[in-house]
């Protein structure tokens, strides 16, 4: 299936200055902000055909354009033309454009094995700094650059490791490039729509679709720590969970539950899958565990308990509930333990919605402090972030409908799926935080319900 | 061109308006003949004789017969799941159509409109269909030939995007799925 990569760091023969801490870093939160210029001139290609540098630049400045956070040099206004990964570039040359940091970087040829692969080697400079940027690698070493092999028909992911790479190195956050996207692929009438399991990469390159179509599928979402997809799927009539391997392309039922089961969602550990099961009308939530296969019943309430998310330390769930007379978001414990709530009292669950409007498809981010959702009020949807003790909401879109929130694996972006007006077709977008950040995630067909993948490896 | 179009028109009328002033040349006079009538042809002799009345309307038994004369769709109010009266009398008209076709076993399907989220409307698709089943199981029919499933909102009965599509489309489907005459 997918090659991995291998990572590797530059090492050296040059003298390093001692790690001078760098000046330039750019601050994600919020307030007023002006993105960062940053200049990634084509890398050089070495023993191999430029086309292949030329996409590898392309998708670096595409990944690190779309984060609202950077603005790319334009290639006019380079005065420098001359550069050399080994040298330090003419620091002038790129103030006078108005450049921050500088992408210095090579596409080789190079034989392991008997194989052909592809490597991407590149370092970035500190312009008014005039210092290298160095890189922390995956063992948290100092490096001064970074370099990443792979086979040609994955060269697409060393463009996405290096622009990781750069992103992080820049915002102190980990990147969110070299990932996937899985979701629904729809055409066909609205009364008889066609709805496939895809996937692609983040950047909407490399679509594949992993079902037939001769089965509604819905709702997939992505293992936190694995190739693997939870999604519902009528196949075999009843609606129920399934658990797709990508690696051996396999799927399975999930578990032996006697009615339907549907919105599934992997624990953070990736160890167990939280699902809903319908009993004669009453929906309420279990977690099932993926190793023993072992299922504990988390609700026991006769109203509708839906679309469960896990906090990253795995002791609470939020989720979906019209216990309160409307679809309302709630905060348990795991373990089923009653806690204070923040509106007060004592309770099993505890509301954390109290808006005007329907809340519901709340995603724990995962770092743990928002709670994303969907919200329709006065006729229109909106994608909006809450605290976790239900304070601070904020809706990050509107639209006539906006729904099913995930979040990127860093917890700065949220990807969501929108019909713009009535009877428009569904498309994916993409929103940070801020809210700032709106894009369109461009898809072969109509699509929706986007869910991230982790960070590859 | 545009300009060049208005004064074309403008002579147009001119030379319209100047046709008119001549007086009409006189129109040639056409007597009408009338044509020849048809012999009448004779006609034949009938003689009336009874006939078996033809059926109208649906086979009995058939699926025609439950969607036109006992009814395969009830309606929900919005976010509800309560059956209205006018849902009850057509739940009553499917227990007794059942308990004279009683090899029919049938599916029940809980549709909602578009205006709530998937996994939401799972549920409340659910809960309709279980409705549903549950009135008709009260009024005797056997549970072993009641199956449920729920469509949320992904299989809309009507394509709008109005009030009226959206009631329409808050729904519990009972579907025939075997036994069925013709």
């Amino acid at each position: 299936m997918m090659n991995r990569i291998v990572v590797a760091f530059i090492l050296l023969l040059t003298a390093l200055t001692p790690c001078a801490m760098a000046q330039l870093e750019v601050n994600i939160g919020r307030g007023t902000f002006k993105p960062t210029p940053v200049a990634i001139p084509n890398f050089e290609a070495i023993g191999v055909d430029p086309e292949v540098a030329q996409t590898i630049s392309d998708v670096i400045r595409n990944d690190l354009e779309s984060t609202g956070l950077f603005v790319i040099t334009p290639e006019e206004a380079y005065i420098q033309k001359d550069l050399n990964i080994e040298v330090a570039p003419r620091f002038a040359d790129w103030k006078i454009i108005q450049t921050d940091a500088l992408v210095v970087g090579t596409v080789e040829q190079i034989e392991r094995g008997g194989n052909q692969l592809i490597r991407g080697s590149v370092r970035m400079w500190d312009v008014y700094g005039e210092e290298l940027m160095r890189f922390e690698d995956s063992n948290g070493n100092q490096v001064s650059g970074r370099r990443f092999t792979t086979t040609p028909e994955d060269v697409r992911r060393i463009a996405h490791k290096i622009a990781d790479a750069i992103y992080s190195r820049l915002t102190g956050e980990d990147g969110y490039f070299d990932t996937r996207i899985v979701y629904i692929a729809e055409s066909g009438p609205k009364n008889a729509r066609t709805k496939r399991l895809a996937i692609m990469d983040a950047d909407g390159a490399n679509v594949k679709y992993l079902t037939t179509g001769a089965f509604t599928v819905l709702t997939p979402r992505f293992s936190p720590t694995a190739q693997q997809i939870t999604y519902m799927s009528y196949e075999g009539g009843i609606p129920r969970v399934y658990l797709y391997d990508l690696r051996r392309a396999r799927q399975e039922v999930l578990g032996n539950f006697r009615n339907m089961t549907f919105a599934p969602r992997f624990s953070r550990d990736g160890g167990s899958v939280l699902l809903t099961q319908a009993t004669n009308g009453n929906s309420d939530i279990y977690l099932m565990d993926l190793q023993t296969r072992q299922n504990r019943r988390l609700t026991d309430h006769p109203a509708i308990d839906t679309s469960p998310s896990m906090s990253p330390d795995g002791r609470q769930i939020v989720f979906n509930s019209d216990r309160g007379g409307s679809p309302q978001l709630y905060i348990m414990n795991t373990n089923g333990t009653p806690r204070t709530c923040p509106s007060g009292g004592r309770d099993v669950a505890c509301r954390i919605t109290f808006g005007s409007g329907r809340y519901s498809t709340p995603v724990w981010s995962p770092r743990g402090d928002l709670i994303a959702f969907t919200k329709q009020s006065r006729g229109r949807f909106h994608i909006g972030v809450i605290g976790i003790d239900g304070r601070g909401e904020r809706l990050l879109t509107e639209s006539y409908l906006d729904e099913g929130p995930d979040w990127s694996p860093n917890g700065r972006v949220i990807t969501f799926f929108r019909e713009p007006s009535p009877g428009a077709s569904p498309t994916l977008w993409s929103v940070d935080l801020t809210g700032r950040n709106l894009r369109p995630l461009l898809t072969p067909t109509d699509a929706s319900d986007p869910a991230w993948s982790p960070l590859l490896d | 061109m545009r300009k060049l179009m208005t004064s074309a028109a403008t002579i147009a009328v001119f030379f319209g308006v100047a046709a008119c002033a001549t007086p009409p040349e006189p129109e040639p006079v056409i007597v009408a003949e009338p044509e020849p009538e048809p012999e009448p042809e004779p006609e034949p002799v009938v003689i009336a004789e009874p006939v078996e009345p033809i059926p109208t309307g649906p086979v009995k038994g058939s699926l025609e017969d439950f969607e036109v004369n006992v009814g395969d769709r009830v309606y929900f109010d919005l976010d509800q799941y309560r059956l209205s009266a006018d849902a009850q009398a057509i739940l009553r008209r499917q227990a007794a159509w059942l308990s004279t076709y009683p090899d029919v076993n049938i599916l029940v399907a809980g549709n909602c409109d578009e205006r709530g989220t998937r996994e939401y409307n799972l549920a409340l698709g659910e809960r309709r269909a279980s409705v549903v089943k549950n009135y008709l199981v009260d009024l005797g029919v056997d549970p072993a030939r009641v199956q449920t499933v729920s469509y949320g909102k992904e299989r809309p009965l009507a394509l709008g995007s109005t009030e009226e599509a959206w009631a329409q489309n808050r729904n519990g489907f009972t579907q025939l799925i075997s036994g069925v005459v013709g």
